[in-house]
């Protein structure tokens, strides 16, 4: 790093930026500037260093130290101490509540994020500075044969990060035929991460664009294509933004465009935004969205490799995937296949929310075991509540009880367990969570989200979360715990894409760990976790009533009213609930000092 | 060709390498269950009825647009395609107004078909329904979406038509199929030519419909009715009643119309044969007086839609002419009335036609006679006469054959006759303007460049009183628009005159003919079926040309004076206005 | 993207200025125009649609059957203060539900409506990719993370008032 004796990394992802970091870099700007310092200090703005739970987080260097939940209003004190009389600022260290960032970052292996809150992301030199564009550079510069490129990533056994796990190389050669025939083909990235609790490709994009856009590149190369494009979520302003300049500034700089690195190839590179369609983040229908189509998947055959976006041969591949390419390059197949299991090579990242303390990106080596990430790296369930399970794979995945936890993560032992991997979203639910309802609000998703073109998924996405519906009301009976497996088993066989293919996931991995708590719900009306609204029932323990009345005060259907009966030791009658009046919204027991009020 | 061998259960086909496993199993004789799928509009694998096994696959694939491969070896009646397919038709049923009974479609549906062939006893699925909504203010397309599957053929087909005025709507189970802004059918530019009625498997779209009209008409005994039957009809009602497709059954239909009632039959062809007296002078007319050409035909009344709505630019090229029905209507109103005197205000004329957008014609405020009466009264199509038909309890297929009135308007030529496929006005006119121009019977007079369906545009020169002169002949809303946009870019400006039909293969293909089974579509070209039964009654007509129609003579010598003389305009000829696509009053 | 109001010239001539960029390019430039005019627009009213329709030279009913797909297009104008409740899955087991119900509960209005002084809109989205914060509200640009539903009037008190 340059001339500068420290630098301040301010973390500029879009969990710590909701929480004002960008105002942080603008104080740190001001102050260092006030006191003089602008030439020895360097305030960088760079993407996100994973552990969101204590976000907004500063780093400096040289010392490495890093600052937890900072506010602009800390920004003075940091400068003063830390970076004029060398003393850390101790109380900013604590990462707050059970967060424990030692072990947050102890069991990763960052390859995908290894630039993610390392570089500013809007300064494609601090990208080169540490081997940016070296990779494409020595593909092209060396003219590599494209067929021993492609080699090289089968070799190094990488499977498509999006949730397919399809190999990468693969897809490559499929799309390789034909080379310097002149033909029209396409370079895709998807970057529509849909899967809701997931945002390991939006932190890529923000932390670290330039990986990908050189990936895109080298696919570029390797099977003859000149055009590229990036689609995009228009939810993430900040990505797309960072990635348009990153591509501006490539193109400003050589890296994309005519004649790259002088060696006669040409690549072009655009973004294209979604628009709020999860079912866009299946291969065809992204590529009918790009063409400006409803987005509904096509049948395969035709594969994309052969028959893409505009007709054309076409490989898509996500952000993860791609990120991982240069490395490949760089280090050599070998080198990525040296880590993983014998199936899945490599690292993945996750984004690891819901009740766990870590909650942030994380990126493992495959194979370590959900127990590991939740308990070491997540650092366990908060309050003290008892672990439950762990949703993985988002809407087309399924709920990991605590029986697996042992599980060593990869593409095929979360298939087998009833789950998949997914993007990498990673959800941890405590004992509070009904699994019956958790299904639903799955099924709610796929119900607004299918596309509605094959009859089976739009239909029978419907029928579920109907019965769904029925089962968390208390209107739900066994026949309908068997109508869903049969809806469910229709919809897998009968569905055109992954999405109605693997719509019923959550439903079917949840009766496999957690049946009882659907027959609890339609035999005993019962949701143990006081989840479902129309199973539940407020009542008032008359004996630990003191009669003050707040409670009735509080209840906005007016369904608590005074009884005759005074407790032993008590000056005023007790209260209770009329359940026929009561819409169960548990304003009484926030009000009720004395926990009289329960809740079953 | 290249040929790939495969099997499908346990059968071993060789069948062209661009085939589909749905192709190659019907070659194999074996059928493949469908309901989306629309030979050639519709191969989109949605609704998933077509599911097989295919060994070594990952997942069952829509026979309907999985391609086949050498060695393939498919299953298309395993123990699990048969319970995923059972399963799908009983997903689809619950989102359906399954009001069989009632429907328009009943013994004609495709769904009900596949239920009864999949045995569905009850459907275990229930639910909420998505949207039901009943579009019936336009003369003549109800949309009924409580019945839709939303297999998109009448999206396929209307974009085939490059009208493009259905599409999908709204996603997920909320989707649906309509007019942009979900707007009736009567407010958007459509043309109704009726392709998405004959391309819905169910009664989701059908014609608005007039039959109790004519009963009514016809049990009024202070009316006169008049029934009046279009050429392209006779090629396809045999349909109706179990014939094979192509059959003719001119003198069935003629029996059974006499039977239910009218007071007059007659034939439009009669009003076919006048139509290119007409026409025929207009043309020659425009050619000597420097007017504007090409001239195009005006019989389609989609066709005249979607040019008054698409290229308003073209409509000093429409010929003035009304199209055949009308003229016949403005005839019966009153040189049959003259001559049988009856008052015009009692008479109600019936035009029984192919077409659905006949219906909205014979509303055209241009239709209106100087007495305010409308030159047709009511049109009903040929599932309708098929349905009046079969209400009358007349067994159609023992009637015996005849043939229509025969007084005052009851001759007809066979170059009326094929008006009802593509290129026979074409041809018709021709016949009369090259022995006009040559002044004599010319014995060559069939013009093949201009039949057939193989080309949506057809071109010939031909030689006509010792003069070249180039013709095109358009069949299809798209190919309207092909062939009009090559003249507007310049590409093609030397044609004198044109055909133009609003539906591919001419009005024999009309969206008011019987509907076939997207199955029996598979193997024939129904537009060349239907059309040679009408060049065979063509080729055994006595008279083959309209100006040797001795009652249309008459007609002018009693009556009308000159083709194109004053009466023959007051009656025989009309305007048109342009139209603006979904204008504001609609849209805001 | 905050709102800014344009007077209905303004918009016209931005939305030619847009249009002028794809005229004639076909389907395939259909996305991008229609996220522009929503940007003009603050959501794609139909005499938008059509005119984007007849620049693209595509039918009419396409560019509705694309918009009405989308959810990020909008067929309804959207509040002042346009509240969005995150309801991916890290905020939904975090409770945005009970957020979602009690800001419909203050405002009165329903996911997807506007109220009648166009102030305020309620929608939901699926995750905002804020997971760290769950649960999460935006109200326009403004993020408000680890929110419990008692702190909603207070939230809407603030907005009112600039208002």
């Amino acid at each position: 790093m340059d001339n500068y004796r420290a630098h301040v990394l301010v973390c500029c992802g879009t969990g710590c930026t909701s929480s004002s970091s960008m105002k942080i870099m603008e104080k740190f700007n001001e102050v260092i500037a006030e006191k003089g310092l602008a030439n020895e200090i360097k305030v960088v703005k760079t993407g996100c260093f994973g552990l969101c739970a204590a976000g907004p987080i500063v780093v400096i260097y040289p010392e490495g130290t890093m600052y937890y939940r900072c506010t602009p209003e800390d920004v003075e004190e940091l400068v003063n101490e830390h970076l004029i009389n060398g003393n850390e600022v101790e109380r900013l260290k604590n990462a707050g509540g059970s967060t424990d960032p030692k072990n947050f970052y102890a069991k990763q292996q960052r390859v995908a994020l290894r630039n993610c809150g390392r570089i500013n992301p809007e300064d494609i030199n601090e990208y080169i500075a540490y081997d940016g564009y070296q990779a494409l550079g020595k593909v092209l510069t060396e003219k590599m044969d494209p067929d021993a490129v492609i080699q090289s990533i089968i070799d190094s056994g990488l499977r498509g990060r999006g949730g397919g796990g399809f190999p990468t190389g693969l897809k490559w050669k499929f799309a390789s035929g034909n080379r310097g025939q002149g033909i029209t083909k396409y370079v895709c990235c998807n970057a529509d991460e849909g899967d809701p609790g997931a945002f390991m490709d939006r932190s890529i994009l923000e932390g670290d664009p330039h990986s990908v856009i050189e990936a895109m590149a080298i696919a570029g190369y390797c099977i003859d294509a000149h055009q590229g494009y990036v689609y995009v979520r228009a939810e993430y302003p900040i990505a797309v933004q960072r990635l348009q300049l990153a591509i501006d500034q490539a193109k400003e700089m050589g890296l994309l465009g005519k004649n790259i690195f002088g060696s006669g190839f040409d690549f072009d590179l655009d973004i294209r935004l979604g628009a709020g369609a999860f079912v866009c983040g299946e291969e065809t229908a992204l590529m009918r969205s790009i063409e400006g189509k409803r987005g509904n998947p096509t049948p395969r055959p035709p594969f994309p490799a052969i028959k893409g976006l505009f007709g054309k041969p076409t490989i898509l591949n996500n952000v993860e995937t791609y990120a991982n390419i240069p490395q490949i390059i760089l280090k050599g197949a070998d080198w990525f296949a040296s880590m993983g299991t014998e199936k899945s090579k490599g690292t993945k990242v996750f984004a690891l929310g819901g009740k766990v303390n870590n909650v942030g990106l994380l990126e493992i080596p495959m194979g370590t075991t959900v127990r590991e990430i939740v308990f070491d790296i997540g650092g366990g369930i908060p309050n003290g509540k008892a672990f439950k399970a762990v949703q993985t794979g988002g809407p087309s995945g399924g709920c990991i009880p605590a029986s697996l936890l042992d599980t060593p993560i990869d593409y095929d032992n979360l298939v087998a367990v009833g789950s998949m991997m997914g993007s990498g979203g990673m959800i941890i639910m405590d004992e509070d969570t009904c699994m019956v309802d958790i299904a639903k609000f799955f099924l709610e998703f796929t119900v607004d989200e299918s596309c509605g073109k094959c009859s089976p998924c739009r239909i029978g996405t419907k029928r579920m979360y109907e019965i769904l519906s029925r089962i968390t009301d208390g209107t739900g009976t066994l026949d309908d715990i068997q109508a869903l497996e049969d809806v469910a088993v229709a919809l897998k066989n009968g569905s055109l894409c992954a999405l109605g293919q693997t719509a019923a996931n959550p439903i079917l991995s949840t009766l496999k760990h957690f049946r009882e708590e659907y027959v609890e719900h339609v035999v005993d009306k019962k949701c143990r976790c006081g989840v479902c609204k129309n199973l539940l029932a407020f009542s008032i323990d008359k004996d630990k009533c003191v009669g003050c009345g707040m409670c009735a005060k509080a209840c906005p259907a007016s369904a608590i009213t005074r009884t005759d009966y005074i407790a032993p030791g008590k000056k005023l009658a007790a209260f209770e609930i009329d359940s026929s009046k009561c819409v169960k919204c548990g304003a009484c027991m926030g009000t009720c000092k004395l926990k009289a009020i329960v809740k079953q | 060709m290249d040929m790939v061998n495969l099997t499908i259960d346990g059968v071993q086909v060789s069948v062209p390498s661009t085939y589909t496993v749905l192709e190659a199993a019907r070659e194999a004789g074996i059928k493949i269950p469908t309901l989306c799928y629309l030979k050639e509009t519709n191969q989109i694998g949605a609704c998933r009825v077509c599911l097989v096994e295919v060994e070594k696959a990952r997942a069952l694939a829509a026979a309907c647009v999985q391609p086949v491969a050498e060695g393939m070896v498919v299953h298309t009646n395993s123990p699990k395609v048969r319970a995923t397919r059972k399963n799908t038709l009983e997903m689809i049923l619950s989102d359906h107004n399954v009001d069989c009974l009632s429907c328009i479609r009943n013994g004609n549906c495709e769904l009900q078909k596949l239920a009864e062939e999949y045995g569905i006893r009850k459907v275990t699925f229930t639910g909420a329904k998505s949207s039901s909504i009943i579009d019936d203010k336009s003369f003549s397309i109800v949309r009924d979406s409580s019945k839709c599957v939303k297999c998109g053929r009448c999206v396929a087909a209307c974009k085939e038509q490059s009208i493009g005025v259905l599409s999908f709507l709204n996603r997920g189970f909320e989707t649906s199929v309509g007019p942009a802004y979900d707007i009736s059918m009567a407010d958007a530019p459509c043309i109704y030519c009726g392709q998405c009625i004959v391309s819905c498997p169910v009664g989701a779209l059908y014609e608005k419909e007039d039959t109790e009209k004519v009963w009514d008409a016809i049990n009024d005994p202070s009316k006169h009715v008049v029934m009046q039957v279009a050429p392209a009809v006779r090629a396809a009602i045999g349909e109706e009643f179990g014939l094979p497709i192509g059959t003719r059954a001119t003198g069935k239909m003629f029996a059974a119309m006499k039977r239910l009632g009218a007071d007059k039959v007659y034939d439009t062809n009669f009003a076919a044969d006048l139509t290119i007296m007409e026409e025929g002078t207009e043309l020659l007319n425009r050619i000597k007086n420097g007017g504007v050409l090409p001239m195009i035909t005006s019989c389609s009344p989609g066709w005249i839609r979607f040019c008054e709505f698409y290229f308003p630019e073209f409509i000093p090229n429409l010929s003035s002419c009304k199209s055949p029905h009308e003229m016949e209507g403005a005839i019966i109103k009153s040189y049959y009335a003259q001559k049988n005197g009856i008052d015009p205000k009692d008479i109600v004329v019936v035009s029984v036609m192919p077409c659905t957008s006949k219906k909205s014609e014979a509303a055209r405020e241009q239709l209106v006679n100087k007495d305010g009466l409308k030159d047709v009264d009511i049109v009903i199509t040929t599932r309708e006469l098929a349905r009046m038909i079969k209400e009358a309890g007349l067994n159609f297929n023992s009637l015996p054959d005849e043939g229509p009135d025969q007084d005052l308007m009851g001759e007809y030529t066979g170059a009326g006759v094929i008006f009802g496929a593509t290129g026979g006005v074409m041809e018709a006119a021709l016949r009369t303007v090259a022995d006009i121009l040559e002044d004599k019977d010319l014995p060559e007079f069939e013009y093949q460049a201009v039949r057939g369906v193989e080309a949506d545009v057809k071109e010939a020169t031909v030689t006509l009183g010792g003069k070249d002169i180039k013709v095109a002949v358009a069949h299809s809303a798209a190919a309207a628009r092909q062939l009009l946009t090559k003249i507007k870019n310049g590409e093609a400006n030397d044609y004198a005159f044109i055909e133009i039909m609003g539906c591919s293969g001419g009005c024999v293909c009309g969206g008011g003919q019987p509907i076939v089974n997207a199955q029996d579509l598979m193997d024939i070209d129904l537009r060349a079926e239907r059309a040679k039964a009408l060049y065979e009654e063509d080729s055994i007509m006595p008279q083959r040309k309209s100006h040797k129609n001795s009652q249309i003579n008459k007609l002018y010598e009693e009556f009308l004076g000159e083709p194109n003389g004053h009466l023959a305009h007051e009656l025989l000829h009309t305007t048109y206005c342009k139209r603006e696509v979904y204008p504001e009053s609609v849209i805001e | 993207m905050s709102i800014i109001k344009l007077t209905p010239e303004e918009q016209a001539t931005k939305l030619e200025a847009v249009l002028s960029k794809y005229r004639g390019q076909g389907q395939k430039a259909l996305m991008a125009s229609l996220q522009q005019a929503q940007e003009i627009y603050g959501y794609l009213p139909l005499p938008v649609q059509k005119k984007v329709a007849e620049a693209l030279e595509v039918s009419v009913a396409e560019v509705y059957g694309v918009v009405s797909f989308y959810s990020f297009f909008s067929l309804k104008p959207k509040g002042e203060y346009a509240f969005n409740v995150c309801l991916g899955t890290a905020c939904y087991v975090k409770g945005s539900q009970a957020l979602l119900d009690k800001i419909e509960d203050c405002l009165g209005i329903k996911q997807g409506d506007v109220t009648e002084d166009t102030k305020f809109s309620i929608s939901a989205c699926r995750c905002v990719g804020a997971c760290g914060l769950a649960p999460v509200v935006l109200v326009n640009d403004d993020v408000y993370g680890r929110l419990l539903p008692d702190e909603i009037p207070g939230i809407i008190a603030k907005y009112k008032e600039e208002a």
